[in-house]
């Protein structure tokens, strides 16, 4: 992808000062909700079946981020997640790893421990997960706990009240101080929170906000909200990092997060990337998932797709 | 505006699925007519999925029903038998075209069919006491047998005795907490489902019982392979498909209730309820009692 020089100059330009910011953000063109929720609806009615299904089941798989983040979460079920991260289903090892585990900061030794060499990578949420509300400084503390354990990945959240109030220029601060702390060794994906981000406008300016300041991937939601990701905001996000790798080159990839729950929501989201973003895209190094339910399903229309039989429940592992 | 000008109107009849009234997934309809042939009114064929989605329905319904207290489920299974008597003329009906009946004839099978409700009603808070109870043992624990239910579990409803004969395989599995799927008789599904009707208004929580209709070989056969079914009688199915389904279903070990020949008017015995129930045995120790009226 070529770069567009003057485009990207101007891009450095914006995040000079909070005005220019704001000017930039409010200048984006506003959403047509109405017609990107018709288009997420029209794209999730595609029939995937027989050989495409089961390579979309597939590429769902290795997309997973495993995700437990409990205030009960135990040594013992971190523990777990992994071996399932790492062997999703035992009865069939042709089965992709998952992409990640995803748990809290202090839980990343122990995840670490438990996917050693197997490829697949920790992530861990940070800066005050899930509200985000603490100073800057534990925020980083938080931050550079993770990576210090060995984290791959860091799932930031976003300060929405900051963002709700106008204050773009403090957000993007943040995120820069927070990619600061990851270093070379962590990638980060930041958290919107799109439920509580009340429109489409809204969710379209945070993503290019997240995006000039450095994000590795733009992800919807904690999972701890009523609304999480949903057809038409990762839509909009998807149309965000095209249009941003068009301008400046940079590719940053997509992670809707909590409420997919079947297999044939993750289709449908699949369709969504292939069609909007591209196929550059439809890998666990761009599009990810953040779920931990959904792997079960999977595993069943795996088994379905593979044995002609419909599977159950009692055929994979609780968790 | 006089009658001879009225338009009669047509019922469509649906499926019965989680306590909801779907069409078939696949769209499809098939003509259901009477015993001389004349055309009854379209239903619902049934594709695989509509059976996976059943089973999905009764296996969310599970917990629940089997949870709940026996003499609940008395209680409910007692209000179908209410239920019925109010609808008992379009029962008598549907019995009569459905099987070539005459009206008394009809009329005996639903009032049959109705009590038969009322005896299995009656046994849900009675049968762990005959098949369960404490067991005999040589050292100091109690040993306590009881009667669990076994899952869920697909009915193959007789094609000869559309109602009378479906009341009769269907009472006994949910009477015991189980979950049901069943599959109406193919040439006469409409009493069935007009039972469906009476079941989703008479406390019977959505997703204990599920109705489909369709061509019972094409639906039965992705069932009997179901890994999340635990059971599956076989009362509807011919010889030949009979042996087919119990190939189908022993890979994962379902139990089998294979079809035999049945007096449908008979007193029922227990036989079809023991049929979907386990039988689990705990043994309990027990001990000298402490200050505190326990051992331990």
């Amino acid at each position: 992808m070529p770069t567009n020089a003057p485009t990207a100059a101007i891009l450095s330009d914006v995040t000079s000062s909070d005005s220019t910011l704001r000017r930039f953000l409010h200048g984006l063109p506003g959403v047509d909700a109405v017609g990107l929720e018709a288009r997420a609806a029209s794209l999730g009615t595609r029939s995937i079946k027989t050989t495409a299904k089961a390579y979309a089941i597939d590429l769902a798989i290795s997309m997973v981020d495993l995700t437990t983040l409990e205030g009960a979460d135990t040594p013992g079920k971190v523990r777990a997640l992994g071996a399932k991260a790492v062997l999703p289903d035992p009865t069939d090892r042709t089965t992709p790893t998952t992409a990640a585990v995803c748990v809290y900061p202090d839980m990343v030794a122990v995840a670490k421990e438990a996917v050693a060499g197997s490829g697949v990578k920790v992530a861990s949420v940070a800066t005050a997960f899930p509200a985000g509300r603490a100073a800057l400084e534990v925020k980083l503390a938080d931050v550079r706990d993770a990576v210090a354990a060995g984290a791959d990945e860091i799932d930031m959240v976003i300060d929405r009240g900051a963002f709700l109030a106008g204050k773009y220029l403090k957000v993007y601060d943040e995120i820069v101080a927070v990619k600061e702390a990851c270093g070379t060794s962590a990638r980060l994906k930041v958290i919107f929170e799109t439920g509580e981000l009340s429109t489409y406008d809204n969710i379209r300016r945070a993503s290019w906000l997240g995006m000039l300041a450095g994000a590795d991937f733009i992800k919807t939601s904690t999972g701890k909200v009523a609304v999480n990701a949903t057809p038409a905001n990762t839509l909009l996000m998807l149309e965000a990092v095209r249009d941003f790798r068009a301008q400046t080159g940079v590719q940053v990839g997509v992670k809707p997060a909590g409420g997919i729950r079947t297999s044939k929501d993750a289709i449908k989201f699949l369709v969504l990337v292939n069609e909007t973003a591209g196929p550059d895209w439809l890998d666990n190094h761009w599009f990810r998932f953040g779920a931990s339910s959904l792997l079960n399903d999977l595993l069943m229309q795996r088994q379905k797709l593979a044995t002609g039989r419909y599977s159950g429940p009692d055929y994979v592992t609780v968790d | 505006m006089s009658d001879a000008t009225r338009l009669s109107v047509f019922k469509t009849y649906k499926l019965y699925v989680g306590g909801k009234f779907p069409r078939s997934e696949s769209g499809r309809v098939y003509e259901v007519t009477d015993s001389k042939g004349n055309w009854l009114a379209n239903a619902p064929l049934s594709s695989r999925k509509d059976a996976r989605d059943a089973v999905v329905a009764a296996r969310k319904a599970f917990g629940g029903w089997s949870g709940a207290t026996a003499y609940n489920r008395g209680q409910v299974l007692y209000r179908v038998a209410e239920m019925l008597e109010g609808r008992r003329e379009q029962f008598v009906r549907e019995v009569a075209d459905a099987e070539g009946l005459s009206k008394s004839k009809a009329a005996a099978q639903v009032d049959a069919a109705i009590d038969r409700w009322v005896w299995y009603a009656g046994w849900t808070d009675k049968i762990a006491q005959v098949v369960g109870g404490g067991n005999p043992v040589a050292g100091p624990y109690f040993n306590l047998s009881s009667p669990e239910p076994t899952g869920v579990v697909v009915v193959l409803a007789p094609q000869e005795s559309s109602f009378l004969g479906l009341v009769s395989v269907l009472a006994p599995v949910i009477a015991t907490g189980n979950t049901a799927v069943v599959i109406a008789g193919e040439k006469s599904p409409l009493p069935a489902l007009s039972l469906a009707e009476v079941l989703a208004t008479s406390d019977v929580p959505g997703g204990v019982v599920n109705v489909l209709s369709g061509r019972t070989a094409e639906i039965a056969t992705p069932l009997a392979a179901h890994q999340d079914v635990n059971a599956i009688d076989l009362a509807g199915a011919d010889e030949e498909l009979a042996k087919e389904l119990e190939i189908a279903a022993a890979d994962n070990l379902k139990r089998v209730l294979r079809p035999q020949p049945v007096d449908y008017s008979a007193t029922p015995g227990i036989d079809r309820m023991t049929a979907f129930l386990e039988t689990k045995t705990v043994w309990h120790p027990t001990g000298s009692l402490g200050a505190s009226g326990s051992a331990y």
